[in-house]
């Protein structure tokens, strides 16, 4: 079966306070950088086995929605590159 | 009548636990993630740690484990009483059988106090703990800033899911006082059968260790789960 490399990108959804972004940010303002916010996220890189594309952005999507992700504070996008 | 307190990888108040349940005086039965059939099992607590090392989100690997799928179905089909400490807690609600989830702290920093909490409203599951009631209680975390989306606050009160708030040592609700960012001061969440609380009551079981109020709390806890097998049978 052929194999699909994915990234799953999270983020907190805007409204959840985000304490280690927040200190990170901090920081590169004291540096003297321009900031004006900063997030942090969570990169996934996978590789998956499935049939065409549009099974691996479902498996992928359900890995997201089922584990890697908590719908009730983050958000997730789905990538799969075409085999 | 029979508790298990289950051990995932990194669990670490498991013994505490289980050491809080023998001098209550409940018969327990240690048992680990991977572990199946809890059909001889009246209730079970999911105790405090680092499960799976905090991996992904605290509690997120630990919801997976197969002893997780036989409690869903222990919950869902006999009501069976479950209690989440700490780690137990984010456990639970990572599981989907608690609502909301817990986020890092809002200022950024581990926890490690003692913590005066207000039960909300009496419930079946803590016979013995009245509404108002105040206990001195330990908290020791760095994720427990409870968070819910606005719009279910409403319901968490309404039905008294919200049972305990963290509140001054004069039992006066304020920002002050809220340790860790939790959203309305909230330091524990019931839903049907299941409970759970972020602090940790098996630290507070006798005079000399600070506290009395933890031995209270598992025994008010204790006392439901026997009323309910007394019940039952």
């Amino acid at each position: 079966m052929p194999q699909f490399e994915a990234v799953v990108t999270i983020e907190l959804k805007p409204d959840i306070l985000d304490p280690a972004g927040e200190a990170t940010g901090h920081v590169l303002q004291q540096l003297g950088y321009p900031l004006e916010q900063l997030r942090i996220g969570r990169h996934i890189t996978l590789t998956v086995q499935a049939a065409d594309v549009a099974q691996a952005e479902r498996l992928v999507g359900e890995m997201a929605q089922n584990l890697l992700a908590n719908p009730v504070m983050e958000t997730y996008q789905v990538q799969v590159k075409a085999g | 009548m029979k508790i298990g307190v289950v051990t995932f990888p990194g669990s670490n108040c498991d013994a505490d636990t289980l050491e809080a349940l023998s001098v209550i005086g409940v018969p327990v039965r240690h048992l680990f993630h991977e572990e199946r059939d809890l059909d001889d099992l009246d209730a079970v607590i999911l105790p405090g740690g680092f499960s799976y090392g905090d991996y992904l989100r605290s509690g997120a690997l630990a919801a997976k484990a197969p002893v997780m799928r036989s409690l869903w179905v222990a919950v869902q089909t006999r009501q069976l009483p479950v209690l989440g400490i700490c780690n137990g807690f984010q456990i639970l609600t990572e599981a989907g059988l608690l609502p909301g989830s817990l986020r890092a702290n809002a200022h950024g920093e581990f926890r490690c106090a003692w913590q005066t909490v207000r039960v909300t409203a009496a419930s079946a599951l803590f016979p013995g703990l009245s509404a108002g009631e105040l206990l001195r209680l330990p908290i020791a975390h760095g994720e427990g800033a409870y968070y819910v989306a606005s719009g279910e606050l409403g319901q968490l009160f309404g039905d008294h899911e919200a049972w305990l708030q963290y509140v001054d040592d004069q039992g006066m609700l304020s920002v002050w006082a809220n340790p860790n960012g939790s959203v309305a001061n909230i330091a524990g969440v019931m839903r049907g059968s299941v409970a759970a609380l972020m602090p940790h009551p098996e630290r507070a079981m006798m005079a000399e260790l600070g506290s009395t109020d933890g031995r209270r709390l598992l025994q008010a806890w204790v006392d439901g789960v026997r009323g309910r097998t007394f019940h039952a049978s």
